[in-house]
């Protein structure tokens, strides 16, 4: 460990790097935010408090069906998509195994291609089995990019644990099943946990991959704004836009003290 | 092993490894296989007749007497996109790396703090982020409305829909990917190795250049494919910052599937994005062999 007091760690200039760096991150996210609140309807010019663009926003139907949407692809995604990626993970623990590197490959894959061409292939092949874009198809495409996101934190917390807490388990009689829902399972669950909200995050933000294989009755949140951003800018997208930082600000600090916990 | 128990476990891993393959394998082979079908006359492809059309397309106009005619219209596409997402990743890095040194400089309690600062806008919808430039960057925005009051300019900024703006929103999006792999590369930084080169009369320079950047190296690669992968084939950035002169690879595959209705051409422009992702990364895995990989 380091003295940060020691001159020879200092280095002022990246003091001042710093500063401006997070004001580059930040500046624009906070005006987005002021801007929700403000009673003028040109959308960047300050006039007076208001909530009146939440208020539009929370009794406009398209955006909220557009919440709903965006909520049960978001949580069956998530369900779906932590239960295997948390097989898998278990699966992957333990001695090495000749599938083991063809497995990290694919799940490697969502992560590694770019989204738009995710989207194309994904759109390409629902067309060609003749399955009908909708809720379904922009499920199906959601569970597997998010299995990776699910994966990571498991496996990461998986490669840390014990073995001889198992081997204990075992010398006391435990069945590998009764090992596994008494040991592996309670130790595994902030990796679970972390892992889950990672994909439900991403299932949330993603617009690309939705924005191909959602057709027109499954429009998402994302999917939504971008319609409206692209007729022009609002107070309402300021405010809609808001509401999205929030919750992933939610989850985010969620995660992180979770994590800080263990 | 026993045998039970390999079944078992292909029988845990299985679920997972069935929905990427069949859901993402397969599709990217099909699309493979259409590029080189026939395009529908109004979307789809003609399933059976075979041309190698798409991608002649890319270099190649037919004009009205049906000879091929050199046009770089896609080229020019393709070659802006390479631009733009090489400076971004040239930028993040410059910047990311000093940002990533003085973060591991700090106690651990500073260090989580920064850290949870950075990833705040890694995990924000990046439809939002970009956004948030339009209310900056437009006519009467922010940085317009400021510089008229500080009476630094008078006629209107005419920042939006520049390849500038794009730039900015490609910079900002990807900032943070840069940071968090160049950290987890430096976080384990072992601060005896600078001591010793101090002690040795290596400047601050000689310290930086010979110990520090090649320790980092590992995650400054990583940072930098994490920037360029998903900046070449970004498609909303430039479609709401940037104006028609500032089309990217990821407007013009979209555009295949609306405005254009050419699938094949779609479907060859996806597949030579890809082919390029794919050779980074083997260069990648080559290069960095059991170093860790992206994804671990």
């Amino acid at each position: 460990m380091i003295n940060p007091r020691n001159p020879l760690w200092r280095y002022p200039s990246l003091g001042v790097l710093m500063v401006a760096f997070f004001a580059f991150l930040y500046v624009p996210i906070i005006v987005l935010i002021v801007l929700s609140f403000n009673q003028n309807q040109t959308a960047t010019i300050w006039t007076t408090f208001s909530f009146d663009w939440y208020k539009n926003v929370l009794e406009n139907p398209n955006i909220l069906r557009a919440a709903q949407n965006s909520l049960i692809v978001a949580l069956v995604a998530t369900v779906v998509s932590t239960v295997f990626a948390t097989m898998a993970a278990v699966g992957m623990a333990g001695k090495a195994f000749k599938a083991q590197n063809a497995f990290n490959g694919l799940v490697g894959l969502p992560l590694l291609v770019p989204e738009i061409v995710t989207a194309v292939a994904s759109l390409l092949f629902f067309l060609a089995i003749g399955l009908e874009l909708g809720l379904t198809t922009v499920i199906i495409a959601h569970v597997v990019f998010c299995i990776p996101f699910a994966y990571l934190p498991i496996r990461a917390r998986l490669e840390g644990l014990d073995p001889k807490l198992l081997e204990a388990a075992s010398d006391l009689y435990a069945r590998p099943w009764q090992a596994f829902a008494r040991v592996t399972l309670p130790l595994l669950l902030p990796g679970i946990v972390s892992g889950a909200m990672l994909a439900f995050i991403t299932s949330m933000d993603d617009f690309v991959i939705t924005f191909f294989v959602a057709g027109a009755g499954a429009t998402t949140l994302p999917v939504y704004i971008f319609g409206m951003i692209r007729t022009g800018i609002s107070p309402e997208v300021n405010a809609i836009s808001t509401l999205l930082f929030a919750a992933s600000l939610v989850i985010v600090m969620l995660s992180f003290f979770i994590s800080q916990k263990k | 092993m026993k045998r039970s128990s390999l079944v078992g476990r292909y029988a845990l891993i299985s679920p997972a490894a069935i929905l990427i393959f069949v859901f993402m394998l397969l599709p990217m082979l099909l699309m493979a296989l259409m590029s080189w079908l026939e395009a529908g006359q109004f979307g789809g492809v003609k399933w059976g007749s075979y041309t190698p059309e798409a991608y002649l397309k890319f270099l190649f106009d037919r004009d009205l007497s049906d000879h091929l005619v050199f046009n770089t219209d896609y080229l020019s596409i393709f070659s802006r996109s390479f631009q733009l997402a090489g400076i971004t990743t040239f930028l993040t890095l410059l910047t990311a790396f000093p940002v990533a040194f003085y973060i591991a400089l700090q106690t651990p309690k500073h260090r989580t703090w920064l850290m949870l600062l950075i990833t705040i806008p890694f995990w924000t919808n990046l439809l939002v982020r970009t956004y948030a430039w339009i209310l900056l960057l437009r006519n009467g925005g922010l940085i317009d409305s400021s510089l008229h009051s500080l009476g630094v300019l008078n006629t209107p900024i005419n920042a939006m829909y520049t390849p500038i703006a794009v730039q900015i929103g490609l910079v900002y999006a990807f900032l943070p990917f840069m940071v968090l792999p160049i950290y987890t590369s430096l976080e384990k930084l072992d601060w005896r190795l600078l001591e010793a080169a101090y002690d040795l009369y290596a400047n601050r320079w000689q310290t930086m250049r010979r110990i520090v950047i090649p320790l980092a190296a590992p995650g400054m690669v990583a940072g930098c494919i994490l920037v360029f992968v998903p900046a070449l084939g970004t498609f909303f950035i430039p479609e709401l910052l940037g104006g028609a002169k500032t089309l990217m690879i990821g407007n013009l595959i979209q555009q295949q599937f609306g405005v254009s209705r050419n699938w094949p051409f779609g479907a060859a422009l996806s597949f030579a994005l890809l082919a390029v992702v794919l050779m980074f990364m083997l260069i990648y895995a080559l290069r960095f062999r059991g170093k860790g990989s992206l994804t671990q």
